[in-house]
């Protein structure tokens, strides 16, 4: 790897990492300004004023803002990302575990859906205009405009309720073997491939239909190269980082924005656990999901930087 | 609907035994010996999906507040004693309940033989412990409540005894409260262990998600806990609950919506269980915050609001009309004489105009945290009201911070109130002066004094008396609009037996894993 490319990577990571930083305290002002008491909302409706204020002190809520921040962020730093204090678990371990499931659902997902949307991609820029392109953009578009949840419902009361193939509820239980647990995700997987599906498919389809007026598309042609090898030899790595972007974005998607899938089939997943401790006030989890959250956009979306960087050579000379 | 169930409790032999130790309820309840089945065929595992799960759940007792740590406790662990289905005590860890002193002093001999699950004996010394973190001063106890009237509590042999400030007749039945399970040391050292006396062990706990039971080879009665292994799947979507009860990866749900639990019915394979429980949905107001300190514009509310519409449309028939006070007839000694308040828009504007209301918007404050339902109803009651000429406006509050920031802080609000086991209890919790929430601010020295004179009344013709005029007080005078108490709908594979309703809560008071077996 040459000096300057080196030196554009380490920047960009150099980048993330304050942006991290930037996005830590963003995350701790945001849940200092939660409308709400965290003593009340554990203990619900029916809690005494004694009880409150018991909890309160053992909570530490009475703490100034600010020195609570610094020591929050120092123990981050070291890995530790205290209890919740709702049910006093740790929260680096139970958000192991959710943020596993969470990875193996996107993972999944991912698999199906990455090499399926540039290869429908490829297939709509091939047939350009004629029905296959239009057949293609027809679906997607449609899958990505129906909410969600309701893709779900649908799925699960024509597979799971009427014909019983799979099951409706994505529990996983310990024990389970590989396929086991790839048969309890295949539902969200089905749904959450039709709800990115379209956006990676119509940026690799515009990215290169881009590409395809330059002139060196028009020597490949004359050259006397098929259709496709064009597309994939040619056009393809010019068009790369658009699609990688937008790849990442829709990884990040999958990783961060699928809690409403996973309450749909009651996948244990980071989302729900998120939402869980916002409803309670849980602010370390909270703050804790948000970091995680945040990293694994930064991270992907770096990622996707240096891709485009090492793949073309044009951004690795800034004029 | 094919089969909806709503069994009288008929005259079985369990029944029986109930009904008998509620004439008693004084003098001859220790003769209750545990009420053993004939029926119950072992094995299985049971599958339960449940609305009300979070991952912040502990399983502490002292913090339980949603459903699916309920039915954990119901499986894992046990109180001194149960309200059985028709309002009668019946005896669990404790082996007898016997009053001293005209009710100031109970006495409960524990029951000898009964082991945790950690393989540790039962004893009286464990039950007090559990007690005293309870009531102690740093508790964080939803049981601290009902704690208060206590004085002191003692232990000699296998007796457990507490002492009252003031006689309490219904002592016993707060010892059913759910959070009150006996842990071994009282769980002073670990209260989330989740290790108790109950029929079903935890083995795994992944809150929000499930929870796994299996059988609990040394517990004390053969009559529960017929299942091999129990699981609980935490599933709060309404949607998919269903779904899951409809392709059979779960045997029971609680929670059926009602918009839902018509056409669910039709399934060949399902049954729809509804039990008239003591849930209330209300709207409260403030009785000494203008404009609800009028009695004349509380009432002019009270008469123009239409229930049996309410009931219709926004409980779609699974419910029934409240009457302006938190009891009804799920309680023992309901006075079923106090008149029914109906619809009536003349009356509401002649209570209006009587008011001298000076025409500015009466604000109620809605979001559909209080309950199921809550917009539509307040919406429905807007209409009624402005009928009546009276400007009643609805101000729609986030779900999120409901409970904390509107509820009891407002003047003018909707409400829920699970019900309690007794109308003391109830009252005591929500209406009396002084009660921790009060959240009508309902402050009468006559119902007061009504309500320590019944409590420390041992003759149950009198206490019936003295709580029909409490009802007819409070029904008059009070803050509370009660259009409704609404039923636990839950559904079921038709395969699983036993099934009791019980007014005290969702499945069988929580008992479904621990009560039914497969056919």
């Amino acid at each position: 790897m040459s000096p300057i490319v080196l030196k554009l990577v380490s920047q960009r990571i150099a980048l993330g990492l304050m942006l991290l930083l930037a996005a830590s305290a963003l995350i701790f002002a945001g849940t200092q300004i939660l409308p709400g008491d965290v003593a009340q909302s554990i203990l619900g409706q029916t809690a005494t004023p004694e009880a409150l204020e018991n909890l309160r002190r053992e909570l530490g809520l009475n703490e100034p803002a600010l020195s609570r921040y610094f020591s929050w962020l120092a123990d981050a730093l070291r890995g530790d990302l205290g209890t919740a204090l709702t049910n006093g678990k740790d929260i680096a371990d139970s958000m192991i575990g959710r943020l596993g499931n969470t990875l193996f659902l996107a993972a999944s997902a991912a698999v199906v859906s990455v090499p399926l949307a540039i290869f429908l991609g490829l297939l709509a820029v091939r047939f350009r205009n004629r029905w296959p392109d239009k057949l293609i953009s027809a679906v997607t578009l449609a899958t990505i405009s129906v909410p969600e949840f309701i893709l779900g419902y649908v799925i699960m009361y024509v597979v799971a309720v009427k014909l019983q193939w799979l099951p409706s509820v994505s529990i996983l239980r310990p024990g389970m073997d590989f396929g086991d647990k790839l048969e309890a995700i295949a539902m969200p997987v089905i749904v959450l491939t039709f709800v990115v599906l379209a956006h990676m498919m119509r940026m690799t389809r515009a990215a290169i239909l881009n590409v395809m007026e330059s002139a060196y598309i028009e020597t490949a042609e004359l050259k006397g190269l098929s259709a496709f090898q064009t597309i994939f030899r040619h056009a393809m790595p010019n068009a790369i980082s658009p699609i990688v972007n937008v790849v990442m974005l829709n990884l990040a998607y999958l990783v961060v924005g699928v809690v409403v899938v996973e309450v749909v089939f009651v996948y244990p997943g980071m989302g729900q656990y998120l939402v869980d401790h916002v409803a309670k006030r849980d602010v370390p989890v909270v703050q804790a999901s948000g970091l995680v959250f945040a990293a694994v956009y930064i991270v992907l979306n770096t990622l996707a930087d240096i891709i485009a960087i090492l793949a073309n050579p044009r951004l690795r000379h800034p004029k | 609907m094919s089969r909806t169930t709503n069994k009288p409790t008929g005259l079985s032999r369990r029944g029986f035994m109930g009904r008998a130790s509620a004439l008693g309820l004084m003098a001859g309840i220790s003769s209750v010996a545990p009420l053993f089945a004939a029926e119950g065929v072992k094995g299985g595992n049971f599958v339960l999906g449940l609305k009300g799960g979070e991952s912040t759940n502990s399983l502490d007792p002292a913090l339980a507040l949603s459903q699916v740590i309920f039915a954990l406790l119901r499986a894992t662990s046990e109180t001194l004693v149960n309200v059985a289905s028709d309002g009668s005590l019946e005896l669990r860890l404790a082996e007898s309940v016997e009053p001293a002193d005209g009710g100031k002093t109970w006495h409960f001999k524990i029951r000898s033989g009964v082991k945790f699950h950690n393989g540790d004996t039962l004893t009286a010394e464990d039950v007090l412990m559990t007690m005293q973190r309870h009531s102690s001063d740093d508790t964080k106890s939803g049981a601290l409540g009902i704690m208060r009237g206590i004085e002191s509590m003692s232990v000699e042999g296998d007796v457990f005894t507490v002492n009252l400030t003031t006689a309490n007749s219904d002592l016993p039945y707060l010892m059913a409260d759910y959070h009150l399970v006996i842990q071994p040391k009282g769980g002073m050292d670990d209260p989330a262990s989740g290790i108790g006396t109950g029929p079903y062990k935890i083995t795994e706990n992944e809150p929000g998600v499930r929870h796994a039971f299996e059988k609990f080879d040394d517990y004390w009665d053969d009559s529960r806990g017929h299942y091999d292994s129990h699981e609980i799947l935490v599933i709060n979507d309404d949607t998919a609950r269903a779904a899951a009860l409809q392709s059979g990866q779960v045997h029971a749900i609680n929670l059926v919506s009602p918009k839902t639990a018509r056409l669910f019915g039709r399934a060949p394979s399902i049954n729809i269980e509804t039990t008239s429980g003591r849930g209330h949905y209300v709207f409260i107001m403030h009785v000494n915050t203008p404009p609800f300190d009028n009695k004349n514009l509380r009432l002019a509310l009270k008469y123009a609001i239409n229930r049996e519409e309410m009931v219709e449309k926004v409980l779609r028939g699974y419910g029934s009309v409240g009457n302006d006070t938190p009891i009804n007839d799920a309680y023992p000694l309901f006075d079923e004489t106090i008149p029914q308040r109906q619809f009536d828009l003349a009356k509401a504007r002649e209570y209006y105009e009587a008011s001298g209301h000076d025409g500015s918007p009466i604000i109620l404050r809605v979001s559909d945290a209080a309950f199921a339902g809550a917009l539509d109803a307040a919406a429905l009651f807007q209409q009624s009201a402005q009928a009546a000429g009276i400007p009643l406006e609805i101000k729609r509050e986030p779900a999120d911070g409901y409970w904390s920031e509107v509820w009891n802080k407002q003047p003018f609000s909707a409400s829920y109130w699970s019900g309690r086991a007794v109308q003391d209890q109830m009252y005591s919790t929500a209406y009396l002066s002084t009660a921790d929430w009060n959240d009508t601010r309902f402050n009468n020295a006559e119902f007061d004094a009504m309500l320590l004179q019944a409590r420390g009344e041992l003759d149950v013709a009198k206490r019936k008396e003295i709580y029909g005029r409490m009802g007819r007080l409070l029904n008059e005078e009070g803050g509370v609009i009660n259009p409704m108490f609404n039923q636990f709908v839950d559904g079921m594979q038709s395969g699983v037996q036993g099934w009791v309703s019980n007014p005290n809560a969702e499945l069988m008071d929580g008992f479904i894993a621990s009560k039914t077996w497969f056919e």
